[in-house]
C-alpha cells in the first residue's frame, strides 16, 4: 500500500488547544483559557479552514473526541474535511505510570477484561501478546475517530522516540502494519531524531516512510544538527513532514517558512495557531513560498 | 565502546535506558528490575540481557557504567554495590533516602576515584545555564530576592498507592519534586544553609506533603522563598523556574524562556533597559538523540564523555546531591518544629 494518499502541503496542528507550547509556559497557560470552550477550538479550525486547509493532525487528547462529535454532526459542512490521529496522548500514560507504576496504568488503560486475565495468568500466558495489547490500546484511541477520515495515523514522537532509543524498532514496524489492516490507513511516525529513525525504520522494511520531525532554520529540536537532516532530505526516499517550522515562534515566520519551502521532499507542513491573522500570514506565506521553490 | 547497564525500568529508567541505548559510544547490555512484565517486554524486542537480581548483574556483565533508577530507599544499597565492584554511577534524584547514606556513597565513588553523577536534569536545561551565566556576569547587581518554584499535575486526587506516598520510601513532595528546585537554587544561586520557616501541606495526600512553602538563606547570605506544589491541575507538566531580584534588574527563568528585566542598559550584553526575552531555541544543548528534552540526552552524554575520560565533571556529583538531601532535611525538620 505505498504511498496511498498525498497528503495536502499544509496541516493544522493542535498544540495551541491544549497548551502546548514549546518555548513559554505562559503562553501555554493563556492558550488553555482561550480555548477553554470547545466552540473557541472549532471558531479556530473553521478559520483554518477557510484559509483552504483540510487537515487536522491532532492528539488523541480526550476533548478531540467532543471536536470528532460534532465533526461527525455536521457531514455536509465537513465533506472533505480529514484528521491524522497521533497517539498516544502520551502525558496521560505518563502522569499514570509515576502514579501506579506499568502494569497499574495497563491495568487502567487496557480495554476489556483482558489484562486481567493476562496478570492473573502470569507472564508465561502473555509473552507472546504484547502487540496484542498494543493493538487493544490503538483501538482503543482510535475509537474517538469512528467515521471520520483518518487515512494517516501517526505514532507521537515520545513513543517512537523511545521504541527507537530501545531498539525496539519490531514495534515499530507492528504500529505501521496495524494500522494498514485494521484502519486502512497510512503509518507516520513522529520524532526528533529523523536521520536515525529513517535508518531504522529501512532495516525493517518500512521503505519510503511519512516522517513528521522539527525542521527550521533555527536547527532547534534537529537532533545531529541541520546539515545532517538537509543531506537526509535531499538524498534519501521519505515523505517528510516539517513541523516547528516557526521554532516554537522564535524564528521570523517569512524566513522560516521560506527555508522550509526551499527543501527538497517536504511534502507538508504541519503548523498550528490560534488566531486569525497568524494562520492566514502562514498559510499566504506556505502558498507563496512554495510556488516559488516548485 | 563502553558497557552499559540500567537498574530500575520505571518512567525515568526506561527514559534513560533508550538514551543511553541510542548512544554512539555505548553498548547497552543488560536491564534489571522487579517486573516480570517489563522484563519481558526487553527479552522479547531487544538485545539487551535481563535480570531481575542487581547483584547478579553486575556481577556478570563486566559494565562500565550503571544507570540507578530504582525508587529512592534502593539508591544505597544497589549505589554501594556497584561501586564497591568499581562501576562508574549514573543515580536518579533524590541521591539518597538520609544524608548519612549519601555521605557513605559519596564518600566511597570519590575514594575510588569512580565517576558520580545525579539526575538533575535541570542543570543541563540551556535556559538555566543561561541564567547563571548572566548571574555570574553580575547583570542585575546585588541580588536582594530569589524565588524557586515547582508547579505540575502529580497527585491529584485522594488515593494513595506506590512508594511515592510513603515518607519512609523517600515520598512526598519535598523529597521527590521540590528536590529539583533545591537543587536548582543550589548550583544556581547559592547553597541552602538555613532555613527560616516552613509549611508543608497535605493537599489531596495522606501521611505526606503535596506542598511545601519554606524561605531560605544562602551560603552567600541571599534569601529567598522556596513554593513547590506538585497537586496542581493547572500545570499540563512540571513546570519549574526561578525568579531573581537584584538592585539593577530582575530575571525570570524557566525551562522555555528567560526574561531579563533592565533598569538600565547593559551594553556588554547587549540587553536595552526594559524587558528583553530569550527562549530555549537558542540555548538548547546540541544532542544527538532526543527524548523527552534536550537536557535528558544532555546529562548522559556528559556522564558518558566523563567516564571516557576518566575525569569527574563539575556538574551534578554525588557531593552536589548530597548537599540537596541535607536541605531536605533541614526543611522537614524545621516543618516539624513549627
Amino acid at each position: 500500500m505505498q504511498n496511498k494518499i498525498k497528503m495536502d502541503k499544509i496541516l493544522f496542528g493542535d498544540n495551541q488547544f491544549f497548551a502546548v507550547n514549546h518555548i513559554s509556559d505562559e503562553k501555554s497557560m493563556a492558550q488553555s483559557i482561550k480555548f477553554k470552550d470547545d466552540d473557541a477550538i472549532i471558531k479556530t479550525l473553521d478559520i483554518a479552514r477557510q484559509a483552504g486547509i483540510n487537515t487536522f493532525m491532532c492528539t488523541t487528547h480526550d476533548r478531540i473526541a467532543n471536536i470528532c462529535d460534532i465533526i461527525r454532526a455536521d457531514p455536509e459542512k465537513y465533506k472533505d474535511f480529514k484528521m491524522f490521529p497521533c497517539m498516544p496522548y502520551a502525558h496521560k500514560y505518563a502522569n499514570a505510570v509515576t502514579e501506579s507504576g506499568i502494569t497499574g496504568t495497563l491495568k487502567q488503560y487496557v480495554p476489556g477484561n483482558f489484562l486481567g486475565s493476562l496478570f492473573k495468568g502470569g507472564v508465561a500466558y502473555l509473552s507472546k501478546d504484547y502487540l496484542s495489547i498494543m493493538e487493544l490500546l490503538i483501538d482503543a484511541e482510535m475509537k474517538m475517530f469512528k467515521g471520520i477520515d483518518t487515512p494517516v495515523i501517526f505514532l507521537q514522537n515520545v513513543l517512537t522516540d523511545l521504541l527507537l532509543g530501545l531498539g525496539m524498532i519490531e514495534v515499530l514496524g507492528a504500529f505501521h502494519s496495524y494500522v494498514e489492516k485494521k484502519y486502512n490507513a497510512e503509518a507516520g511516525f513522529i520524532t526528533m531524531n529523523m536521520p536515525k529513525l529513517l535508518r531504522e525504520l529501512e532495516k525493517v522494511g518500512i521503505e519510503n516512510p511519512i516522517i513528521c520531525s522539527s525542521i527550521n532554520q533555527a536547527g532547534f529540536r534537529m537532533s545531529g544538527g541541520k546539515e545532517l537532516y538537509e543531506s537526509v532530505l535531499k538524498t534519501r526516499k521519505l515523505r517528510a513532514i516539517a513541523m516547528q517550522v516557526l521554532g516554537g515562534g522564535a524564528i521570523n515566520p517569512k524566513q522560516a517558512i521560506e527555508y522550509v519551502c526551499s527543501l527538497p521532499n517536504i511534502e507538508s507542513i504541519l503548523f498550528g495557531a490560534s488566531s486569525k491573522a497568524n494562520i492566514t500570514q502562514t498559510v499566504g506565506y506556505i502558498n507563496n513560498f512554495n510556488k516559488l521553490y516548485v | 565502546m563502553l558497557k552499559a547497564g540500567v537498574i530500575g525500568l520505571g518512567k525515568m529508567g526506561i527514559s534513560h535506558a533508550a538514551i543511553v541505548g541510542a548512544h554512539p559510544s555505548v553498548d547497552f547490555v543488560a536491564v534489571c528490575d522487579v517486573s516480570s512484565v517489563v522484563l519481558d517486554v526487553f527479552k522479547k524486542y531487544t538485545r539487551v540481557n535481563t535480570y531481575s537480581d542487581y547483584v547478579k548483574m553486575i556481577d556478570k556483565e563486566e559494565l562500565d557504567f550503571v544507570v540507578i533508577a530504582t525508587p529512592t530507599k534502593f539508591h544505597y544499597p544497589v549505589v554501594k554495590y556497584a561501586l564497591e565492584k568499581n562501576i562508574h554511577v549514573f543515580c536518579e534524584k533524590p541521591f539518597s533516602l538520609t544524608s548519612v547514606e549519601g555521605t557513605e556513597l559519596a564518600k566511597i565513588a570519590k575514594r575510588k576515584s569512580l565517576i558520580n553523577q545525579v539526575g538533575y536534569h535541570n542543570n543541563f536545561v540551556g535556559t538555566f545555564r543561561e541564567l547563571k551565566r548572566l548571574l555570574g556576569e553580575n547583570v542585575i547587581g546585588e541580588i536582594v530576592h530569589f524565588t524557586g518554584e515547582a508547579y505540575g499535575p502529580v497527585v491529584t486526587k485522594e488515593k494513595g498507592g506506590t512508594w511515592r506516598s510513603n515518607p519512609a520510601e523517600g515520598g512526598g513532595c519535598t523529597s521527590d519534586y521540590a528536590s529539583h528546585v533545591v537543587n536548582l537554587i543550589q548550583e544556581v544561586i547559592g547553597r541552602p544553609v538555613k532555613i527560616n520557616g516552613t509549611l508543608l501541606k497535605s493537599i489531596y495526600s495522606k501521611g505526606v506533603d503535596d506542598a511545601v512553602y519554606s524561605l531560605l538563606t544562602l551560603d552567600n547570605d541571599i534569601s529567598g522563598v522556596l513554593l513547590v506544589n506538585w497537586s496542581d491541575d493547572t500545570y499540563r507538566k512540571m513546570s519549574t523556574s526561578l525568579t531573581i531580584q537584584g538592585k539593577m534588574g530582575k530575571i525570570f527563568c524557566d525551562a522555555t524562556e528567560i526574561r531579563i528585566f533592565m533598569k538600565e542598559d547593559n551594553q556588554k550584553e547587549k540587553l536595552e533597559k526594559g524587558w528583553t526575552t530569550k527562549y530555549i531555541t537558542e540555548f538548547a544543548l546540541p544532542v544527538n538523540f532526543y527524548l523527552r528534552g534536550e537536557e535528558y540526552s544532555a546529562q548522559i552524554d556528559y556522564f558518558v564523555d566523563n567516564v571516557l575520560n576518566k575525569k569527574q565533571g563539575s556538574y551534578n556529583t554525588f557531593e552536589q546531591g548530597l548537599h540537596t538531601n541535607k536541605v531536605i532535611e533541614m526543611i522537614l525538620d524545621n516543618a516539624k518544629q513549627n
